[in-house]
Protein backbone atom coordinates (compact mmCIF):
# COMPACT_ATOMS: atom_id res chain seq x y z
CA UNK A 1 0.00 0.00 0.00
CA UNK A 2 1.30 3.11 -0.65
CA UNK A 3 2.61 5.52 2.01
CA UNK A 4 0.40 8.58 2.23
CA UNK A 5 2.61 10.38 4.85
CA UNK A 6 5.05 11.31 2.81
CA UNK A 7 2.98 13.09 0.63
CA UNK A 8 2.21 17.09 1.31
CA UNK A 9 0.94 16.53 4.56
CA UNK A 10 3.81 16.09 6.65
CA UNK A 11 5.89 17.64 4.52
CA UNK A 12 3.95 20.36 5.01
CA UNK A 13 4.82 20.81 8.55
CA UNK A 14 8.30 21.28 8.22
CA UNK A 15 9.65 24.69 9.09
CA UNK A 16 12.65 26.88 8.98
CA UNK A 17 15.12 27.73 11.62
CA UNK A 18 13.36 31.08 11.87
CA UNK A 19 10.01 30.09 12.37
CA UNK A 20 11.37 27.63 14.90
CA UNK A 21 12.28 29.91 16.90
CA UNK A 22 9.42 31.48 17.07
CA UNK A 23 7.88 28.21 17.38
CA UNK A 24 9.82 27.59 20.45
CA UNK A 25 9.30 30.45 22.58
CA UNK A 26 5.69 29.50 22.14
CA UNK A 27 5.92 26.53 23.53
CA UNK A 28 8.19 27.55 26.70
CA UNK A 29 4.81 30.60 27.06
CA UNK A 30 2.76 27.71 26.94
CA UNK A 31 4.55 25.84 29.75
CA UNK A 32 5.11 28.58 31.74
CA UNK A 33 1.37 29.08 31.81
CA UNK A 34 0.41 25.34 32.67
CA UNK A 35 2.89 25.83 35.67
CA UNK A 36 1.73 28.74 37.41
CA UNK A 37 -1.78 27.40 36.78
CA UNK A 38 -0.72 23.99 38.47
CA UNK A 39 1.12 25.66 41.38
CA UNK A 40 -1.89 28.16 42.15
CA UNK A 41 -3.69 24.32 41.94
CA UNK A 42 -1.57 23.09 44.78
CA UNK A 43 -1.25 25.68 46.74
CA UNK A 44 -5.16 26.48 46.60
CA UNK A 45 -5.48 22.52 47.51
CA UNK A 46 -3.12 23.00 50.65
CA UNK A 47 -4.11 25.86 52.47
CA UNK A 48 -7.78 26.14 51.36
CA UNK A 49 -8.10 22.74 51.42
CA UNK A 50 -11.41 20.56 52.60
CA UNK A 51 -10.39 19.80 55.96
CA UNK A 52 -9.56 23.20 56.14
CA UNK A 53 -12.24 24.10 59.01
CA UNK A 54 -11.68 28.10 58.17
CA UNK A 55 -12.98 27.26 54.33
CA UNK A 56 -16.88 27.96 54.24
CA UNK A 57 -19.83 26.21 52.34
CA UNK A 58 -19.98 28.86 50.18
CA UNK A 59 -15.98 29.49 49.35
CA UNK A 60 -15.64 25.43 49.09
CA UNK A 61 -18.24 25.28 45.91
CA UNK A 62 -16.04 28.38 44.35
CA UNK A 63 -13.13 26.69 44.72
CA UNK A 64 -14.24 23.54 43.21
CA UNK A 65 -15.60 25.04 40.11
CA UNK A 66 -12.32 26.81 40.14
CA UNK A 67 -10.31 23.79 40.21
CA UNK A 68 -12.59 22.01 37.19
CA UNK A 69 -12.10 25.62 35.28
CA UNK A 70 -8.99 25.58 35.71
CA UNK A 71 -8.35 21.78 34.48
CA UNK A 72 -10.18 22.42 31.45
CA UNK A 73 -8.21 25.41 30.78
CA UNK A 74 -4.87 23.26 31.48
CA UNK A 75 -6.23 20.24 29.13
CA UNK A 76 -7.37 23.26 26.51
CA UNK A 77 -3.93 24.16 25.98
CA UNK A 78 -2.11 21.03 26.25
CA UNK A 79 -4.38 19.67 23.35
CA UNK A 80 -4.50 22.86 21.14
CA UNK A 81 -1.14 23.48 21.48
CA UNK A 82 0.80 20.70 22.39
CA UNK A 83 -0.64 18.06 20.76
CA UNK A 84 -1.41 21.06 17.62
CA UNK A 85 -5.06 20.28 17.12
CA UNK A 86 -5.15 24.08 17.27
CA UNK A 87 -3.90 24.18 14.00
CA UNK A 88 -5.20 21.09 12.13
CA UNK A 89 -8.45 21.49 9.47
CA UNK A 90 -11.48 22.46 11.23
CA UNK A 91 -12.90 19.53 10.44
CA UNK A 92 -10.24 17.64 12.21
CA UNK A 93 -11.18 19.90 15.70
CA UNK A 94 -14.69 19.12 15.73
CA UNK A 95 -14.14 15.64 14.88
CA UNK A 96 -12.40 15.23 18.60
CA UNK A 97 -13.79 18.10 20.37
CA UNK A 98 -17.14 17.63 19.73
CA UNK A 99 -17.91 14.12 21.04
CA UNK A 100 -16.17 15.11 24.15
CA UNK A 101 -18.15 17.76 25.06
CA UNK A 102 -21.19 16.02 25.04
CA UNK A 103 -20.44 13.13 26.06
CA UNK A 104 -18.18 14.26 29.05
CA UNK A 105 -21.74 16.98 29.97
CA UNK A 106 -23.44 14.11 29.94
CA UNK A 107 -21.57 11.60 32.02
CA UNK A 108 -20.89 14.72 34.88
CA UNK A 109 -25.22 15.19 34.81
CA UNK A 110 -25.45 11.10 34.92
CA UNK A 111 -22.71 11.10 37.75
CA UNK A 112 -23.89 13.63 40.31
CA UNK A 113 -27.94 12.89 39.78
CA UNK A 114 -27.65 9.15 40.01
CA UNK A 115 -24.92 9.12 42.84
CA UNK A 116 -27.03 11.74 44.72
CA UNK A 117 -30.06 9.30 44.55
CA UNK A 118 -28.22 6.31 45.69
CA UNK A 119 -26.97 8.36 48.42
CA UNK A 120 -30.51 9.04 49.66
CA UNK A 121 -31.57 5.86 49.33
CA UNK A 122 -28.21 4.72 51.18
CA UNK A 123 -28.52 7.58 53.78
CA UNK A 124 -31.95 8.65 53.94
CA UNK A 125 -32.19 10.27 56.90
CA UNK A 126 -28.97 12.39 56.08
CA UNK A 127 -29.11 16.00 57.26
CA UNK A 128 -33.18 15.56 57.22
CA UNK A 129 -33.18 15.12 61.20
CA UNK B 1 3.85 26.11 9.42
CA UNK B 2 1.95 23.54 8.26
CA UNK B 3 1.16 24.21 4.62
CA UNK B 4 -1.63 21.63 3.77
CA UNK B 5 -3.70 22.26 6.74
CA UNK B 6 -4.05 26.39 6.54
CA UNK B 7 -4.15 26.04 2.61
CA UNK B 8 -7.99 27.05 1.67
CA UNK B 9 -8.87 23.98 -0.51
CA UNK B 10 -12.07 23.61 -2.27
CA UNK B 11 -14.85 21.60 -1.23
CA UNK B 12 -15.12 19.45 -4.50
CA UNK B 13 -11.49 18.84 -4.24
CA UNK B 14 -11.04 18.14 -0.22
CA UNK B 15 -13.59 15.98 -0.30
CA UNK B 16 -13.56 14.00 -4.39
CA UNK B 17 -11.02 11.22 -3.01
CA UNK B 18 -7.39 10.70 -3.48
CA UNK B 19 -6.02 12.63 -0.41
CA UNK B 20 -7.09 13.01 3.14
CA UNK B 21 -10.33 15.74 3.72
CA UNK B 22 -8.65 16.36 7.27
CA UNK B 23 -5.02 16.93 5.45
CA UNK B 24 -3.97 14.28 7.95
CA UNK B 25 -2.31 10.92 6.94
CA UNK B 26 -3.51 7.54 8.32
CA UNK B 27 -1.02 7.36 10.31
CA UNK B 28 -1.61 10.34 12.14
CA UNK B 29 -5.63 9.89 12.22
CA UNK B 30 -5.42 7.14 13.66
CA UNK B 31 -3.72 7.43 16.48
CA UNK B 32 -5.81 10.62 17.23
CA UNK B 33 -9.27 7.63 16.88
CA UNK B 34 -7.36 6.00 19.25
CA UNK B 35 -6.75 8.76 21.30
CA UNK B 36 -10.35 9.50 21.41
CA UNK B 37 -11.67 6.30 22.64
CA UNK B 38 -8.75 5.55 25.35
CA UNK B 39 -9.80 8.98 26.71
CA UNK B 40 -13.59 8.29 26.56
CA UNK B 41 -12.17 5.13 28.91
CA UNK B 42 -10.50 7.13 31.39
CA UNK B 43 -13.68 9.24 31.35
CA UNK B 44 -15.90 6.54 32.59
CA UNK B 45 -13.38 5.84 35.17
CA UNK B 46 -13.37 9.42 36.86
CA UNK B 47 -17.03 9.68 36.11
CA UNK B 48 -17.75 6.46 38.12
CA UNK B 49 -15.13 7.91 40.81
CA UNK B 50 -17.54 10.82 40.93
CA UNK B 51 -20.40 8.36 41.26
CA UNK B 52 -19.77 6.22 44.13
CA UNK B 53 -18.06 9.19 45.53
CA UNK B 54 -21.66 11.12 46.14
CA UNK B 55 -22.96 7.68 47.09
CA UNK B 56 -20.95 8.29 50.17
CA UNK B 57 -21.86 11.20 52.80
CA UNK B 58 -18.09 11.61 53.44
CA UNK B 59 -15.14 10.74 51.58
CA UNK B 60 -11.39 11.02 52.92
CA UNK B 61 -9.67 14.63 51.90
CA UNK B 62 -6.78 13.74 50.51
CA UNK B 63 -4.20 16.14 51.35
CA UNK B 64 -4.22 14.22 54.48
CA UNK B 65 -3.91 11.40 53.03
CA UNK B 66 -1.39 12.16 50.60
CA UNK B 67 1.20 14.04 52.85
CA UNK B 68 5.02 12.00 52.39
CA UNK B 69 7.81 13.48 50.56
CA UNK B 70 10.74 11.03 50.09
CA UNK B 71 14.05 12.13 52.22
CA UNK B 72 11.65 14.47 54.29
CA UNK B 73 10.12 13.45 57.67
CA UNK B 74 7.30 16.05 57.47
CA UNK B 75 3.98 16.93 56.57
CA UNK B 76 3.98 18.05 52.40
CA UNK B 77 0.68 17.49 52.07
CA UNK B 78 0.19 16.95 48.34
CA UNK B 79 3.73 17.94 47.58
CA UNK B 80 4.80 14.63 45.74
CA UNK B 81 1.81 14.77 43.73
CA UNK B 82 2.32 18.48 42.79
CA UNK B 83 6.46 17.07 41.62
CA UNK B 84 5.11 14.58 39.60
CA UNK B 85 2.54 16.69 37.90
CA UNK B 86 4.99 19.29 37.49
CA UNK B 87 7.59 16.12 35.96
CA UNK B 88 5.21 14.72 33.62
CA UNK B 89 4.29 18.60 31.86
CA UNK B 90 8.20 18.94 31.74
CA UNK B 91 8.61 15.68 29.95
CA UNK B 92 5.46 16.73 27.35
CA UNK B 93 7.11 19.96 26.68
CA UNK B 94 10.35 18.19 26.00
CA UNK B 95 8.47 15.86 23.83
CA UNK B 96 6.44 18.97 22.02
CA UNK B 97 10.47 20.19 21.17
CA UNK B 98 11.68 17.04 20.02
CA UNK B 99 9.08 17.37 17.50
CA UNK B 100 9.27 20.57 16.12
CA UNK B 101 13.26 19.37 16.06
CA UNK B 102 11.56 16.72 13.76
CA UNK B 103 9.90 19.47 11.61
CA UNK B 104 13.39 20.82 11.26
CA UNK B 105 15.06 17.75 10.30
CA UNK B 106 17.43 18.32 13.27
CA UNK B 107 18.30 14.46 14.15
CA UNK B 108 20.38 15.48 17.03
CA UNK B 109 17.68 18.37 18.42
CA UNK B 110 15.30 15.11 18.18
CA UNK B 111 17.24 12.43 20.14
CA UNK B 112 18.25 15.08 22.67
CA UNK B 113 15.32 15.86 23.56
CA UNK B 114 13.31 12.28 23.28
CA UNK B 115 15.94 11.46 25.44
CA UNK B 116 15.13 13.99 28.06
CA UNK B 117 11.30 12.77 27.54
CA UNK B 118 12.15 9.44 28.20
CA UNK B 119 13.94 10.38 31.24
CA UNK B 120 10.88 12.18 32.55
CA UNK B 121 8.49 9.03 32.14
CA UNK B 122 10.89 6.74 34.23
CA UNK B 123 11.06 9.64 36.81
CA UNK B 124 7.12 9.60 36.67
CA UNK B 125 7.02 5.51 36.77
CA UNK B 126 9.04 5.75 40.01
CA UNK B 127 7.50 8.10 41.80
CA UNK B 128 4.09 6.45 41.27
CA UNK B 129 5.87 3.11 42.52
CA UNK B 130 6.83 5.12 45.62
CA UNK B 131 3.36 6.84 45.51
CA UNK B 132 1.64 3.56 46.28
CA UNK B 133 3.85 1.83 48.51
CA UNK B 134 3.37 4.42 50.79
CA UNK B 135 -0.33 4.90 50.28
CA UNK B 136 -0.25 0.61 50.79
CA UNK B 137 1.99 1.36 54.32
CA UNK B 138 -1.29 2.66 55.51
CA UNK B 139 -0.63 5.86 58.74
CA UNK B 140 2.00 4.33 60.39
CA UNK B 141 4.29 4.22 57.38
CA UNK B 142 5.50 0.32 57.42
CA UNK B 143 4.46 -1.94 55.16
CA UNK B 144 4.77 -5.26 57.56
CA UNK B 145 2.13 -4.14 59.86
CA UNK B 146 -0.87 -5.37 57.75
CA UNK B 147 -3.77 -3.96 60.15
CA UNK B 148 -3.46 -0.56 58.77
CA UNK B 149 -2.37 -1.13 55.21
CA UNK B 150 -4.65 -0.29 52.28
CA UNK B 151 -5.37 -3.22 50.26
CA UNK B 152 -8.69 -3.53 47.32
CA UNK B 153 -10.79 -4.44 50.50
CA UNK B 154 -10.29 -2.34 52.70
CA UNK B 155 -8.11 0.88 54.04
CA UNK B 156 -7.85 2.97 56.46
CA UNK B 157 -8.46 6.23 55.14
CA UNK B 158 -12.16 5.53 54.06
CA UNK B 159 -14.64 3.51 51.99
CA UNK B 160 -13.26 0.52 50.06
CA UNK B 161 -13.79 2.47 46.75
CA UNK B 162 -10.92 5.21 48.42
CA UNK B 163 -8.12 2.85 47.52
CA UNK B 164 -9.86 0.55 44.71
CA UNK B 165 -9.91 3.67 42.39
CA UNK B 166 -6.39 5.29 43.20
CA UNK B 167 -5.14 1.60 42.57
CA UNK B 168 -7.43 1.09 39.33
CA UNK B 169 -7.04 4.87 37.46
CA UNK B 170 -3.51 5.37 38.61
CA UNK B 171 -2.69 1.85 37.84
CA UNK B 172 -4.09 1.86 34.86
CA UNK B 173 -2.54 5.45 33.61
CA UNK B 174 0.71 4.26 35.02
CA UNK B 175 0.50 1.43 32.77
CA UNK B 176 0.07 3.74 29.83
CA UNK B 177 3.27 5.82 30.82
CA UNK B 178 4.88 2.44 31.08
CA UNK B 179 3.92 1.41 27.92
CA UNK B 180 4.41 5.27 26.14
CA UNK B 181 7.80 5.18 27.81
CA UNK B 182 8.45 1.85 25.94
CA UNK B 183 7.35 3.26 22.72
CA UNK B 184 9.67 6.33 23.27
CA UNK B 185 12.50 3.85 23.75
CA UNK B 186 11.66 2.63 19.85
CA UNK B 187 11.16 5.80 18.39
CA UNK B 188 14.44 6.48 20.02
CA UNK B 189 15.87 3.83 18.62
CA UNK B 190 14.76 4.27 15.29
CA UNK B 191 15.51 7.94 14.87
CA UNK B 192 19.04 7.14 16.08
CA UNK B 193 19.63 4.70 13.15
CA UNK B 194 18.68 7.48 10.79
CA UNK B 195 15.31 6.00 9.60
CA UNK B 196 13.54 8.98 10.02
CA UNK B 197 15.74 10.88 8.44
CA UNK B 198 16.05 8.40 5.12
CA UNK B 199 12.32 8.78 5.20
CA UNK B 200 12.48 12.69 4.84
CA UNK B 201 10.36 13.63 7.69
CA UNK B 202 9.69 12.58 11.25
CA UNK B 203 6.22 12.45 11.52
CA UNK B 204 6.26 8.96 13.83
CA UNK B 205 7.75 11.18 16.55
CA UNK B 206 5.02 13.22 16.17
CA UNK B 207 2.31 10.48 16.54
CA UNK B 208 4.08 9.21 19.53
CA UNK B 209 4.04 12.32 20.58
CA UNK B 210 0.58 13.04 20.78
CA UNK B 211 0.38 9.49 22.87
CA UNK B 212 2.39 10.90 25.17
CA UNK B 213 0.53 14.21 25.43
CA UNK B 214 -2.64 12.07 25.79
CA UNK B 215 -0.66 10.57 29.19
CA UNK B 216 -0.32 13.82 30.16
CA UNK B 217 -3.94 14.93 29.87
CA UNK B 218 -5.28 12.28 31.68
CA UNK B 219 -2.59 12.72 34.40
CA UNK B 220 -4.33 16.67 34.68
CA UNK B 221 -7.80 14.76 35.15
CA UNK B 222 -6.64 12.75 37.54
CA UNK B 223 -4.79 14.79 39.98
CA UNK B 224 -7.73 17.07 39.85
CA UNK B 225 -10.70 14.64 40.35
CA UNK B 226 -8.52 12.31 43.13
CA UNK B 227 -6.62 14.53 44.90
CA UNK B 228 -7.91 17.92 44.66
CA UNK B 229 -11.68 17.09 44.59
Amino acid sequence: MERDDIKEYSLGAQHSEEEGRKIRKNIIKVTILLSVITALEVIVGVYFSKSNDSVSDRAWTLIKYGYIVLTLVKAGYIVLEFMHLGHERKSMKFTVLIPYIFFIIYLIFISLNEAEAVSDSNFPLNGNF
Amino acid sequence: MAGEVSKAIPTKELWEGGRSPFSMSYGKMMMWFFLISDALTFGAFIVSLGWFRYTYPSWPVSDQVFFHFPFVSGHVPLGYVAFMTFILIISSVTMVLAVEAGHRNDKSGVVKWMVATIIGGFIFLGSQVWEWSTFIAGPDGLIETWYDNATITSNPYGPPQYAQFFYCVTGFHGFHVFSGVVINIVILVNAIGGTYERRGHYEMVEKVGLYWHFVDLVWVFVFTFYYLL
